[in-house]
């Protein structure tokens, strides 16, 4: 099966890959079916039908001049270019692009950490970095700095924070692309551009501010389309000298409201790395009354919930609280956060969980002598790189739709009827219940979670999850819970979503798209921004 | 000779790879550092993560293969070039493939030879 990019004809394409060959060398451009099938979306619902979008060709430029050189010939021949970095982005669309026939524009190849400064606390890389990449680079030098990954750790941090990712460490490095600072862009034309404190020669504060002087631009190549990044600066933790964790646990249904109160101030204020909700509850879905009860239409109510509780001898929710610094200071942190919610929760109980001195040992990293059941993911809590995640994903891979909802227990509770009740009617697990808890992901914003599985062999099974993603995302916005980040197929139905004042700011943005990039070049279509070419 | 220990400390990398490359065949010395990187944090012996008895990858050939292959494939023999680049370029179940930027097929022919090393 032979992919044309659009409005070219196969000499037409024979000489744009042939202008690619002469930039980056014979070996760093693909085209045939056999080197194309990585570049599908082993993960996608629409695996092998109509919708599948697929790219015509992909080209691995080895440094920045090649990549500039890549965007001037893309420019010259019209053929729209992917940007991915490295990893897999499973789940929002693997390395598939938004547009049939586009040359992704592979950037494995510049993968140098340029400069990891553990005296100010910050990095400088390549797209093509991953993190396992970044954490041998700080641990093989014995740097006194901690990097916040996602799972898995394959991820290119510059690529993971595009999409704007989050990590499981404390607040203003988890977000991710909250964190960077400083970037390096290929713009449309070829021509490169640094943002903040890179604008301005002879600077040597890039990584520290990143805004320097007027609009600050970083934020359009975050799930956009203005360019392709080929530097990004990363503020990083002081590795901490201590890690404590503690586990509080309350009895009612309704002590959620006070306990994300509580959550709240304690982040909110830096006294908590990322704190992880559980319903101890959950335990009990395998009983059909309770499973029925929890997913019943409209909800259960409190006294229901807590019944089947006391009945149980469980508490209704529980928070895992980690704590990172010096180690008195990680005391009096759990110390201060115990007093205060058993001392306004009626029932509340806290339990002390392990804590030690950092770098943790291998066992330690094992998570395996916690004295309670934890939600916590040790390496992801402490910075390092794992592919351990890979054990939650069933059948051939999954999809994520992750509605972004307020840090409010009756926002929680809303968000769980509401969802739960548009999810009944395909056969998949109930990831909306009244014991689903929330991700604690973002720095100040709650998610949840419907990731339903994909089958390659089973196209109804496919179809079924393909339109239970468009229908929770429509059903979501209803209520004003967003997508955060989408597969390259569901990107339209999310951007929609965001139709504030008949859609201005999708109207301002692809102003700016048909200024920057008028021949439409970059990621038409990414982020729900297209070009005028490709808007009909 | 395959290094058997690899329950991949990440933080231990440095020093087995330069204890056994002095005497390793270039080749296999190559796929065993490759191995190390790409593949071992899924497919490596040793546990997986928060109380996992092994690893994603090693835990479902484990289950697949129910005792008449080994989970781990350093414990493999069977595993030639042209069968490992079917399933590294193809992907199997949740497996992803992985592109020729990523994983060249020199660095296949590597782990191969490295695989194929006496345990």
């Amino acid at each position: 099966m032979s992919i044309l990019p659009p409005d070219l004809d196969e000499a037409g394409f024979a000489a744009f890959l042939s202008d690619l060959r002469v930039a980056v060398g014979e070996d760093w451009v693909w085209s045939s079916d056999t080197d194309m099938f990585p570049y599908r979306d082993s993960f996608s619902p629409v695996w092998n039908t109509p919708e599948e979008i697929h790219a015509s060709s992909a080209v691995a430029p080895a440094d920045v001049a090649q990549v500039q050189e890549v965007v001037r010939i893309a420019g010259r021949h019209g053929v729209p270019l992917h940007p991915i970095s490295t990893g897999k982005n499973f789940g929002y669309g693997g390395p598939s692009p938004n547009v049939q026939g586009s040359a992704v524009l592979d950037l494995k190849r510049l993968d140098e950490v340029i400069e990891v400064n553990e005296d100010r606390n910050y990095c400088l890389v390549e797209p093509g970095v991953s993190y396992f990449d970044l954490y041998r680079h700080i641990t093989d030098r014995g740097l006194k700095v901690m990097i916040d990954c996602p799972d898995p750790g394959w991820g290119s941090p510059v690529g993971n924070s595009l999409d704007r990712g989050v990590g499981y460490t404390m607040p203003q490095f988890r977000d991710h692309f909250g964190a960077h600072c400083g970037m390096e862009v290929v713009l449309p034309n070829g021509e490169l551009m640094r943002t903040g404190m890179g604008a301005m020669p002879g600077a040597n504060s890039w990584q520290e501010y990143p805004y320097g002087f007027g609009p600050d631009p970083s934020g359009l190549f975050a799930q956009g389309n203005f360019g392709v990044v080929t530097k990004m600066g990363f503020r990083l933790m002081p590795q901490p000298e201590y890690y404590r964790t503690g586990l509080i646990r309350v009895p009612r249904r309704r002590d959620l409201v006070k306990l994300v109160q509580h959550v709240n101030y304690l982040s909110d204020s830096g006294m908590v790395s990322e704190v992880r909700f559980a319903s101890p509850l959950s335990a009990l879905l395998g009983n059909p009354e309770f499973a029925a009860t929890a997913t019943k239409l409209g909800g259960p109510t409190d006294a229901e919930m807590d019944a089947f509780a006391s009945a149980a001898g469980l508490h209704s929710w529980a928070i895992d609280l980690q704590f990172l610094g010096p180690e008195a200071a990680t005391l009096a942190q759990w110390e201060y956060a115990k007093d205060r919610v058993l001392s306004d929760i009626p029932g509340a109980e806290a339990l002390d969980g392990d804590h030690f001195a950092l770098p943790a040992t291998e066992e330690q990293l094992d998570n395996v002598t916690q004295p309670y059941p934890s939600a916590i993911r040790r390496r992801g809590a402490l910075g390092v790189p794992s592919l351990g995640i890979w054990e939650i994903v069933r059948d051939d891979g999954h999809v994520g739709f992750f509605p972004v909802l307020p840090r409010d227990g009756e926002a929680i509770f809303e968000l769980q009827r509401v969802l739960g009740d548009a999810q009944r009617q395909y056969p998949l697990p109930p990831y909306f219940s009244a014991v689903t808890a929330p991700l604690f992901w973002h720095s100040h914003t709650f998610q949840m979670v419907f990731a339903p599985s994909i089958k390659r062999d089973d196209p109804e099974h496919n179809a079924m999850v393909h339109r239970s993603m468009k229908h929770m995302v429509a059903v979501a916005a209803e209520h004003g819970w967003g997508d955060y980040r989408a597969a390259p197929i569901y990107q339209d139905d999310v951007a929609a979503t965001y139709s504030f004042n008949n859609g201005s700011m999708r109207t301002f943005l692809e102003a700016m798209k048909d200024a920057v990039d008028p021949n439409g070049i970059i990621a038409p279509g990414r982020g729900g921004i297209w070009p005028r070419r490709f808007r009909s | 000779m395959k290094y058997l220990a690899i329950a991949l400390p990440l933080s231990a990398l440095a020093l087995t790879a330069s204890v056994s490359a002095q005497d390793e065949d270039p080749q296999v010395a190559h796929g065993r550092q490759v191995f190390e990187h790409m593949c071992a944090p899924c497919h490596g012996q040793g546990p997986g993560d928060d109380g996992s008895e092994m690893l994603p990858g090693t835990a479902a050939l484990t289950e697949k293969y129910a005792g008449s292959r080994p989970g781990a494939l350093e414990l493999r023999n069977d595993l030639p070039a042209p069968v490992l680049s079917l399933f590294v370029r193809r992907g199997v179940g949740a497996m992803s493939p992985f592109r020729a930027s990523e994983l060249s097929d020199e660095d296949i022919a590597a782990i191969a030879a490295y695989l194929a090393e006496p345990d």
